[in-house]
């Protein structure tokens, strides 16, 4: 089997309030050399064995029309072997 | 006329929708997801609820329902719909409308009355209404903080298709009317042929004067007396 990890985030130019009180937490409890901080989504996906550009390009237009909203968000996919 | 509201796993203002409309004097049926045909309605209701319980992304799943595909054939010939709250969500993930909600500003979920101004009365959603009038209705939702992309807003607004912007209780369109962050104060937007409105506030919930308020009332109105005309 084969496993698509594909993370999904916000785009940069959009306001991450949930991302902004994370940070601000962490600051709270001492951990104050982070930057910034964005919280996103992660998707795993099984397939059998594929070729790992046939399940790129698969999860890419899954992403097109169901998983990701390209309005608001951006994704990056890894192929690894499990 | 006939109405017919959708009714998705999750859907939770079907029968206030159906309710309303009756008694405005249409004749109102429900649709299930998984039918596969519109046609024999003349206008159409995506209510608000929690359609798949906001999996993946408010809409996103109900985007993909079997009956979307005849809803939007439907669109194409011109045909009225309306999005309320869960169904603007639905609207805009499946293309129908542009832009993206994102989670209010404040990342809490907001249910309560709000103001709103009509800044387009000559609409089939709109002709009941009045642009020096605010409207009184509740909003109930989580995710309803309008963004696009600024071309779009550009377009909406040079194409007058912004109809509600929430307001303060004078009509005066400020941060301070705004609950949950949406660009422009955006409430509902309507398409490019005019024929489908998104909007998060709930009219059906302000069209009882046992409720407080029958501001809502005229945006069905509207529709009626539109396509009876």
């Amino acid at each position: 089997m084969k496993s698509a990890r594909l993370y999904i985030s916000l785009k940069p130019d959009i306001l991450d309030p949930q991302g902004k009180t994370v940070h601000h937490a962490l600051e709270t409890l001492g951990f104050d050399a982070v930057a910034s901080c964005r919280v996103g989504k992660y998707i795993e996906l099984a397939f059998p064995d594929l070729p790992t550009e046939e399940i790129t390009r698969r999860v890419g237009e899954m992403c097109e029309r169901l998983l990701v909203n390209p309005v608001m968000e951006t994704w990056r996919v890894e192929v690894v072997e499990e | 006329m006939r109405f017919g509201v959708i009714v998705f796993p999750g859907s939770n203002c079907d029968r206030d929708t159906y309710h309303v409309l009756s008694t405005l004097g249409a004749e109102v049926e429900y649709i299930w997801y998984r039918d596969s045909h519109t046609h024999e309605y003349e206008a159409l209701v995506l209510p608000g609820g929690f359609s798949y319980g906001d999996y993946l992304r408010t809409g996103a799943i109900a985007a993909t329902a079997p009956i979307m595909k005849s809803l939007r054939e439907d669109i194409r010939q011109g045909k009225p719909v309306i999005g309320i709250c869960n169904g603007f969500q639905i609207l805009l993930e499946s293309g129908l409308l542009p832009g993206a909600l994102l989670t209010n500003s404040e990342l809490k979920f907001i249910c309560r009355d709000v103001f709103l101004r009509c800044d387009n009365c000559d609409t089939l959603f709109s002709s009941c209404l009045q642009a020096e009038q605010p409207l009184q209705m509740p909003i109930a939702h989580h995710t309803g903080n309008y963004f696009a992309e600024r071309g779009v807003i550009e377009e909406l607004e040079d194409e007058d298709r912004v109809l509600f912007r929430y307001c303060d209780a004078n009509g005066m369109v400020s941060p301070a009317g705004n609950p949950n962050g949406s660009l422009g104060n955006i409430a509902g937007i309507l398409n490019r042929q005019k024929n489908v409105l998104g909007m998060m506030p709930h009219p059906e919930r302000a069209a009882d004067q046992e409720l407080g308020s029958v501001d809502g009332a005229g945006v069905f109105k509207s529709m009626l007396e539109r396509v009876i005309a």
